[in-house]
């Protein structure tokens, strides 16, 4: 809530605003190239590439103590440290937003720390960095998407102990996420997890997504880039390699199904698009918006455009 | 008092456990399961001490004893649950292939355990999921063999529910609305799902009223002469053993002291703790 909230006071100045950015000067001197030294970001970059040769698996990295408390995406954040250079340009976005406080602390973040160039378009960017969302602008090859996760264990409420959720990933034995889903057509008629929703990665490893909603886990199957994974609190990293097959779990006769609010967007007119509902003024007004701001805005500007 | 001994599935009875040498072999078949030599000690206590023991395919096998005479470590040992510290046991898969339990990888056990095997807790809530609904507890070793059509694996816990004469109607109940026969019955219902071969059963009717225990023994009987299981049974119960085995051991301390036809260990024990024990149930 208090994210909509944000999002409508920032978003309004932010809207007609400068997509593109350079950091102040150049990096901060006072800072190693990414605020990581150069050992942590090797360390880290070890456990990326073993996440990347065993897609969806869990590697356990030192997360280091970051400015920022966790909750905050300090994962995601060590992840875009160890693998951005001085040619990226970079995105953040939180639920879609670039304009968020903590897209914005965290834009602001690298700028300061590398002095790399910034965007909002989804198109131009390098790196992105998010939080519950996948950009609606299809990613291309060369881009790396870097999710922040808070619980990278897709098994960890059904199953507290992280010996035997060790012992279920390492003999694929995954009938208890099953049983779930099961339990929830007999609660709800359908499969009730609209958020976070579990995938298989290359027919192997389940693998939590994130808590993206699931109208976005059709996009990450055979995605052209490069998916990052980075829990700062759990000390994991998982990934997808490009191209890679992810399936969401389902029954032949319940197949996983992406919802999104029957509704056009009230600015851009996307009936594709996931929307947020927002709410216009204190008398119960409401309307329904792109999560995603960098589609909206595009949209918007080409219907200007046309007119 | 008569008892309807059960019928042995082979027509030439196969040795009694831990005899001849190269035994295995009986009226043409290969013993489903044979374990030789088996010891582990806790300490001092040899809760297993040179145990042999053989189960042939449609056979059932009562392992009877005092408490603490090592019936359930050698449930578990015989299923691979423990590792035994000398012996071993073979596993015949239904290619006709002999298996080390103890020395396939636990992967293999796993797909060994939710496939051709079956375990029975005495207590239900060790076999259970207590918070997923009946049909869920029967489906999931379903799900966990490939099956992924909600409506098949409904209509598969359902048709089980009636075989283990609990209303189909509870099929989207939680266990622990159940009766402690019913949550027995369920426990049943969900191991068999999948047509295991070999059942290990660990005092499933030990905690429940008698008219429970005899109404589940006799359901019991009733399955396993439909699918033509091989059951381990391990039970204090001489009763259970005389209404459902073919063939029984004797534990005490460790040690396998007499085996054989239910009936002949029964009628005629030969060896003194047999007698006290068949003696005490006559008694009681
Ligand atoms: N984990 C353990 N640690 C130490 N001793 C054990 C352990 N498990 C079993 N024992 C001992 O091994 C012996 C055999 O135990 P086991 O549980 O196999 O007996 P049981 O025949 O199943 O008895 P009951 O009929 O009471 O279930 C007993 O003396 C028991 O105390
Ligand atoms: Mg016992
Ligand atoms: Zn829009």
């Amino acid at each position: 809530m208090s994210a909509t909230q944000t999002r409508s006071a920032e978003g309004a100045a932010a809207a007609g605003g400068e997509h593109r950015s350079r950091g102040p000067a150049g990096p901060d001197a006072g800072y190693n190239f990414g605020y990581l030294d150069e050992n942590t970001k090797r360390m880290i970059r070890r456990a990326l590439l073993k996440a990347v040769a065993i897609p969806g698996h869990q590697v356990p990295f030192g997360s280091r103590e970051m400015p920022l408390p966790y909750g905050w995406g300090t994962g995601g954040i060590q992840v875009t440290a160890a693998v951005i250079g001085p040619d990226d340009t970079l995105k953040v976005i939180d639920q879609g937003a670039d304009d968020t406080t903590n897209a914005v602390s965290i834009r602001r973040f690298f700028a300061r720390v590398t002095g790399v160039e910034t965007t909002e378009r989804t198109a131009e960017a390098t790196i992105i960095q998010t939080r519950h969302r996948i950009p609606e602008t299809p990613l291309h090859e060369g881009q790396v998407l870097v999710y922040q996760v808070p619980m990278p264990e897709p098994l960890f409420r059904l199953e507290p102990s992280v010996t035997e959720t060790r012992r279920m990933h390492a003999l694929a034995d995954y009938s208890l996420m099953h049983v779930k889903l099961y339990e929830d057509i007999v609660r709800h008629g359908h499969i009730a997890t609209s958020y976070n929703y579990p995938v298989m990665v290359n027919g192997r490893y389940l693998m939590s997504p994130s808590p993206i909603p699931a109208f976005d886990n059709p996009k990450m199957h055979r995605m052209p880039a490069l998916q990052l994974f980075g829990a700062g609190r759990e000390k994991r990293i998982y990934a997808v390699p490009p191209w890679t097959e992810v399936r969401s779990l389902d029954f032949e006769d319940h197949p996983f199904e992406p919802v999104r609010a029957d509704a056009a967007c009230a600015l851009c007119g996307s009936r594709e698009s996931y929307l947020d509902e927002v709410v216009t003024d204190d008398r119960g007004g409401r309307m329904f918006v792109c999560s995603d701001t960098d589609y909206c805005h595009t949209r918007q500007a080409r219907r200007e455009a046309a007119e | 008092m008569m008892h309807d001994l059960p019928h042995h599935p082979h027509p030439d009875p196969p040795p009694p456990a831990g005899e001849g040498r190269g035994g295995g072999v009986s009226g043409g078949a290969c013993p489903l399961l044979a374990a030789h030599g088996l010891s582990l000690r806790y300490g001092a206590v040899p809760a297993l001490d040179d145990v042999s023991l053989s189960i042939w395919p449609g056979e059932v096998v009562a392992i009877v004893g005092e408490s603490g005479s090592g019936k359930t470590t050698l449930l578990r040992v015989l299923s691979g649950l423990l590792r035994p510290e000398a012996g071993e046991v073979l596993y015949r898969d239904p290619e006709g292939a002999a298996h080390s339990i103890h020395g396939m990888g636990e992967a293999a056990l796993r797909r060994l355990h939710r496939s051709d095997w079956g375990f029975v807790h005495q207590n239900p809530r060790d076999g259970l999921r207590l918070g997923v609904s009946a049909g869920g507890n029967i489906g999931e070793r379903l799900m966990a063999t490939g099956a992924r059509h909600y409506g098949c694996i409904r209509a598969a816990a359902s048709d089980w529910l009636r075989r283990v004469e609990i209303d189909p109607a509870r099929l989207d109940h939680l266990p622990r609305t159940f009766s402690g026969g019913m949550q027995q019955r369920l426990q049943i219902a969900r191991t068999l799902v999948t047509h295991p071969r070999l059942v290990f059963m660990d005092e499933p009717t030990g905690g429940l009223d008698v008219s429970v225990q005899a109404r589940l023994l006799d359901l019991i009987r009733g399955l396993v002469a439909e699918l033509g299981l091989s059951v381990l049974l391990v039970t204090h119960d001489i009763a259970a053993a005389r209404l459902l085995a073919h063939r029984m051991l004797v534990m005490r301390r460790g040690r396998v002291v007499e085996s054989g036809l239910t009936d002949r260990v029964l009628d005629d024990p030969q060896h003194e703790y047999t007698q006290l024990l068949v003696a005490s149930v006559l008694a009681a």
